[in-house]
């Protein structure tokens, strides 16, 4: 029973990072209909800004007493900030050229950054993976045999917290409404006097700052980063919006959960050689059997 | 059109000729150099391989030509980059005995390139050293191909050895990398041996190159209790399994294989990766008087630690050198037998016996990962 919490614990603790990235995935497609195929290396970019600017502030990876709740705020407030810039710099000179292109034309663009940042990341930061600074040091707790450590509490804490955020800023605000005029039909939008251009900006803002701090929370817990960190768990995230139903929020938060237990469980019970395959499988079992995914339909609205 | 294929041939015909000439200064001109051709990887991203091999085969050449040479001529040591290539490694090595006129070949160090070129010298039939090359395959090339270090199994069962005699465990786990011949394989040894010792494997988990994840296998391990962990991966994971093995409260050591090798490894692992252990072909604070001659040698030419990589270098030109001297020519089939009756060599890494097989015969070092740095901490003989 211990075991089975345990599995439990960690696959939530991965599932929530995988659902603040599929995040971004979601509500990208849900006002452009493109799948932002780039937005794993937002969240790997993110990572090695929140590095940079760690240790600009002087954490370091072996000396966990040199810290500051102050400052560790100020490295998420610049990775989210530089990953929010990056974010809105794909989508304007990568996608909006190609908005009235044929829809296969801008999700090869998607691919084409994709890959172009990735062989940046190694060109600049180098291939070899970095140790990841302390900037809040690690405690162990153990609550009858299950171990969680601060840094496990603090991903399910800020993903939920930033997860309520998001559904406040999309259901309650000016903003949000008209994200959602625009993915419920972008001409009537126009119409209503809502610039897409700028409710589309906003959303790669959000959806990538939310990447750039599921970054750092995977380079506390992981300890390490390296360039190529993002291709495994962005696709991961991707099947998790898949299997929330893409362009649904709550459905992004629940898939990435999903995903991360049914892994950790298919590591720890059957063998840790199909924990990648578990995956897909779902993906696969996903699109031949409900393809608009447990949350979506084609009623809902979709941001 | 006519005027510019004369020239071309032209051009070939003196080239030619260069070759012919430099290739009779080194073998059979009784007079020149002897050459030892080295083709290593000199650049790209296995660079600091090549680097301390081509260092380590310098202090041999220039200690044996401080004695006089050999057959009273001088040694000389060619090495031509093959840029950790495959393809390259044709050419360079073709280049060596063709140009250069190498009597003997000395590399590589990753056992894909050693093929490569072990292939190309078995059918020139000129004798080939690989420094540092593990796979087993290696020499089953053909009779011209040996090498100066244990192979992949041995390193398994020295470190099961140590685990069950030194560090006196009983009960204790693996966790390999599946996509990884070097890891399956130390990891079979490990086992076996170990069950041989009278110990027990309680658990045998995977993982696979590029993971980051390994709580699962981990907790599973963790409810088995066993009193140590064998990992014998590469140090790109090590780092991160010895982290979330101890926050999840995995006692006893990690032990591992030489892939643990860098400085990256105390980067990632961090404090968790201190006290644990791992099998080498070399200490840079191995204590016999040998190893520890060889280590002010480097340190006063190279300003820096001697590395295993380094001392395998060496030990692979002294092998050829060796066997120069007793063979008293360098004729390729005189050559090749006096390699293959090397035995009790005093190289740096321990004595240098070969098998059968032109495989080494010889013990393996075992160090312990502190604060800042590795320290030797036994030697597990040949069994």
């Amino acid at each position: 029973m211990d075991v089975f919490l345990q599995q439990l614990v960690n696959g939530l603790s991965i599932g929530s990072v995988y659902a603040l990235i599929a995040l971004g995935y979601t509500m990208v497609y849900g006002v452009l209909r493109l799948i932002n195929f780039a937005h794993s290396e937002v969240f790997m970019v993110g990572s090695y800004v929140s590095f940079f600017s760690a240790q600009w502030l002087g954490f370091d990876a072996k000396q966990p007493a040199a810290f500051g709740y102050g400052r560790a705020l100020l490295v998420l407030v610049l990775a989210m900030a530089a990953s929010a810039l990056l974010g809105v710099a794909i989508e304007r000179f990568a996608y909006r050229p190609l908005r009235h292109a044929r829809r296969m034309t801008p999700l090869i663009t998607a691919i084409g950054v994709s890959i172009l940042l990735q062989n940046l990341g190694i060109l600049i930061f180098g291939p070899n993976p970095r140790p990841f600074p302390m900037i809040i040091p690690e405690q162990r707790y153990e609550l009858g045999g299950v171990v969680v450590t601060n840094i496990k509490l603090l991903i399910f804490v800020v993903s939920a917290v930033l997860m309520v955020g998001l559904t406040y800023l999309v259901q309650k605000t000016w903003t949000g409404k008209a994200m959602r005029a625009v993915s419920t039909n972008l001409n009537a939008a126009k119409l209503m006097g809502i610039s897409p251009n700028r409710v589309i900006a906003m959303t790669f803002v959000i959806g990538s700052a939310l990447a750039a701090a599921g970054g750092i929370l995977f380079g506390l817990d992981q300890a390490k980063i390296e360039p190529l960190m993002g291709v495994l768990v962005g696709l991961k995230a991707f099947v998790a919006a898949v299997l929330g139903g893409i362009g649904n929020i709550a459905g992004a938060a629940a898939g990435g959960l999903l995903i991360g237990v049914a892994e950790q469980l298919t590591a720890g019970y059957i063998s840790a050689d199909y924990r990648d395959a578990i995956t897909f499988a779902i993906l696969i079992g996903v699109l031949l059997v409900k393809p608009e995914g447990m949350f979506g339909s084609s009623k809902i609205e979709k941001v | 059109m006519m005027r510019g294929s004369l020239v071309l041939l032209l051009a070939c015909a003196v080239l030619l000729s260069f070759g012919c000439k430099r290739k009779r200064s080194g073998t059979e001109d009784e007079t020149g150099p002897i050459v030892i051709g080295a083709y290593l990887s000199m650049t790209g991203s296995m660079a600091t391989f090549g680097e301390s091999s081509a260092r380590g085969a310098q202090i041999a050449v220039d200690e044996a030509n401080a004695k006089g040479g050999l057959l009273g001529r001088p040694i000389e040591l060619v090495v031509l980059d093959d840029q950790g290539r495959s393809e390259e490694v044709g050419n360079a090595v073709s280049r060596l005995i063709d140009v250069n006129g190498a009597a003997a070949i000395m590399g590589e160090v990753a056992s894909t390139l050693s093929l490569v070129a072990g292939r190309i010298c078995q059918r020139r039939k000129v004798p080939m050293v690989s420094p540092s090359s593990t796979n087993t395959k290696v020499t089953q090339v053909g009779d011209y191909v040996f090498r100066a270090c244990f192979l992949d199994p041995f390193q398994g069962y020295a470190m099961a050895k140590f685990a069950r005699e030194n560090l006196k465990l009983s009960k204790v786990a693996i966790l390999k990398d599946v996509r990884n011949d070097y890891s399956v394989g130390l990891s079979k040894a490990f086992y076996e041996a170990f069950i041989k010792l009278g110990g027990q494997i309680v658990a045998q988990e995977s993982y696979s190159a590029g993971d980051t994840e390994f709580s699962a296998q981990l907790t599973k391990v963790k409810a088995l209790e066993p009193e140590g962990l064998y990992v014998p991966g590469y140090y790109t994971e090590v780092g991160g399994i010895a982290r979330q093995a101890r926050r999840l409260g995995i006692k006893g050591p990690l032990m591992g294989g030489d892939g643990w090798e860098s400085p990256e490894l105390r980067n990632i692992g961090g404090a968790d990766i201190v006290g644990s252990y791992y099998s080498n072909h070399f200490a840079s604070d191995a204590p016999s008087d040998r190893a520890q001659s060889f280590i002010k040698i480097w340190r006063d030419k190279y300003g820096t630690a001697a590395p295993a990589l380094g001392a395998l270098g060496y030990d692979g030109t002294l092998m050829i050198i060796d066997a120069i001297r007793r063979a008293n020519s360098t004729e390729p089939t005189k050559l090749r037998d006096a390699l293959a009756a090397t035995k009790d060599l005093d190289a740096v890494s321990g004595k240098v016996t070969l098998d059968p097989n032109r495989n080494p015969v010889k013990p393996a070092v075992v160090v312990r990962v502190t604060d800042d740095g590795e320290v030797f901490e036994a030697e597990i003989p040949p069994g």
